[in-house]
């Protein structure tokens, strides 16, 4: 899967993806868009151009791996999963459905390429830091890497894995957190106070790289940097909107945990067919 | 009589795996030298990690160094490793059904003096009930040992209880231990007494005493709660008609219930489950606090007794 794609490549997927996201989500008639919207060109850029993995070799072991730790956006994952062949596409719209391996949160033993089970916020990190530490002892060259929601580090234990991660000094680890400074309940800054974030990261010994993570160049940009970072883990906050790329749910927290409704599903994908056909001309 | 603690046993398990299995990690919470890992980690360094007071991200590590091919050994005290960490447990490990082996010492009131915070008397249910989970709970340090191994060779989350308490050497070097096959230690004819961990030997002790009495009981070491062996259970309630259950835990969810479960289900005839009952423990010495809970081989005598006059 290695090898760059250009940047307009890289979008029009991203534009792919969301529209799988807001497909799934309608027929499923619940799920989480907000949070899976806002990350699709951290998660996308991943997997078609910054990871070595194999789709028809999802155990390959000298690929990187993807930890989703805010597990709720997973049909996000599931559509970049399935738009890379580790599954046939038309498995998306069973998202949620009695029998799916497309679990409403991810289960690695039911789906391929889904390294591990999440969905209770906080552990993703940690057995991120495992499977690092066990990179480091077996002497593989494989990164990575870890995709949180900055809701999600309210969660005490995210603050003990990024202990560790400095501790056993996990420069083959890359953590992301989406900055969609939106959870459930409302604005992250009145529910938990996040802020000063970046120099909360930095205190703890991680290399800090910030951008505005719907942008794909500057995302492609911050993965190579933090290739680059010897001796210490790096994490990318990555300024996302929530919802982005459906008008009406843009930066709504009402969006976090809603499928969208018939005619809902019908409106965010004619604005995201308008967005293809102003892209191809 | 030779005496030894059951996490003595677990240290020198993990010593024999670091020898003969490179997967084998051991992973600990500032608890190394209490939960006898640090043998392991002197002679393995490399595959020792050391995770600070902080038993959340060491059960999640654990996982991942699991999923990436190791043999993860989690060794802490039953309190902080089960009640506190209980949905990393969950979602990290069973979910994922990872190779990760808990070593729990510190389990039950034989703690001691450090008292009810320190004294895990309820990580039997509350890890039975984990999908996924093995739940094994070792009589002695030599069957310590053997779990430990044992423990390495399947391939999933495993469970074992270990206590801190130097017990008597009551199982033999050369006894084959599988996992999920209970012990028949002796054999009798008139009721059951169906024992784990450090009640085994009270069981003994109080089976030879109603042998002068001329009550005949056969004893069971249940060493792994799960899988149960449920074979074993139905053939000692249809064969002495009376069973009684000890455990240094709640009865409530422990040992005891999951007997029941499988009397009541085949073949139902009296019971009593030997335990703590619903209650937290407190600092004392072991054998008082053993007398004070009602876990001693006496104790089994007077059930075995009562027992029989529900025949």
């Amino acid at each position: 899967m290695k090898g760059e794609k250009d940047i307009t490549e890289l979008q029009k997927i991203c534009l792919e993806v969301r529209k799988d996201i807001i497909r799934m989500l309608g027929e499923a008639g619940s799920g989480h868009p907000g949070g899976s919207l806002s990350a699709v060109e951290i998660v996308v850029s991943l997997y078609f151009s910054v990871m070595r993995h194999r789709a028809k070799e999802p155990n390959w072991k000298d690929r990187d791996r993807f930890i989703l730790s805010k597990g709720h956006c997973c049909p996000l994952l599931y559509a970049v999963l399935a738009k890379c062949g580790y599954f046939p596409a038309e498995k998306l719209l069973t998202l949620r459905k009695l029998g799916s391996p497309l679990q409403g949160h991810p289960h690695n033993i039911e789906l391929p390429g889904i390294e591990a089970s999440t969905g209770s916020l906080g552990q993703g990190l940690s057995v991120a830091n495992g499977i690092a530490l066990a990179g480091k002892l077996n002497k593989k060259n494989y990164r990575v890497y870890c995709l949180l929601g900055d809701g999600e580090t309210d969660e005490g234990q995210v603050w003990e894995a990024v202990m560790t991660a400095n501790h056993y000094h996990l420069d083959n680890l890359c953590a992301i957190v989406d900055r969609n400074r939106l959870q459930i309940d409302g604005n992250t800054e009145d529910i938990m106070h996040l802020e000063p974030y970046p120099e909360k990261w930095k205190a703890f010994g991680w290399k800090v790289i910030e951008i505005e993570g719907n942008k794909i160049e500057e995302v492609l940009s911050a993965y190579r940097q933090a290739e680059k970072i010897k001796g210490k883990p790096s994490v990318v906050i990555a300024h996302t909107i929530k919802g982005k790329g459906v008008s009406f749910m843009e930066n709504r927290v009402e969006w976090h945990g809603k499928a969208p409704k018939k005619e809902e599903t019908e409106k965010a994908l004619e604005e995201l067919n308008a967005a293809v056909s102003l892209r191809t001309k | 009589m030779e005496l030894e603690s059951t996490r003595d046993g677990y240290g020198e398990g993990l010593l024999k795996l670091g020898r003969e299995n490179k997967r084998v990690v051991v992973l600990t919470a500032d608890l190394g030298e209490s939960t006898r890992s640090h043998w392991f980690q002197k002679e393995f360094p490399e595959r020792f990690f050391q995770m600070g007071i902080a038993e959340a991200d060491m059960i999640g590590t654990a996982a991942g160094l699991a999923l990436s091919g190791k043999i993860a050994f989690v060794s802490d005290f039953g309190v902080f490793v089960t009640g506190r960490v209980w949905d990393q447990l969950r979602v990290s490990i069973a979910y994922n059904n990872a190779n990760v082996k808990i070593g729990s010492t510190h389990c039950g009131i034989t703690v001691g003096a450090d008292g009810a915070t320190h004294q895990a008397i309820e990580d039997i249910a509350l890890m039975r009930v984990l999908p996924n989970f093995t739940v094994i709970v070792p009589a002695d340090a030599i069957e310590a040992t053997k779990a430990t191994i044992a423990a390495s060779k399947i391939n999933g989350p495993v469970y074992i209880r270990l206590g801190r308490a130097s017990l008597p050497i009551i199982t033999k070097e050369t006894a084959e231990f599988a996992i999920g096959k209970a012990e028949l230690l002796k054999e009798g004819k008139d009721l059951t007494v169906i024992a784990c961990g450090i009640m085994v030997h009270q069981s003994l002790e109080a089976a030879n005493v109603l042998e002068k009495k001329g009550i005949f009981a056969r004893v069971i070491n249940l060493h792994t709660i799960k899988p149960i062996d449920r074979e074993i259970i139905i053939n000692a309630a249809k064969e002495t008609g009376a069973i009684i259950t000890a455990e240094e835990h709640q009865v409530m969810g422990g040992m005891g219930s999951a007997v029941a479960e499988v009397v009541m289900e085949n073949c139902p005839v009296p019971m009593k489950r030997i335990g703590i009952l619903d209650s937290f423990g407190q600092s004392g010495k072991p054998e008082e606090l053993m007398r004070e809970y009602h876990l001693t081989a006496d104790d089994i005598v007077k059930e075995a007794q009562n027992i029989l006059k529900r025949k």
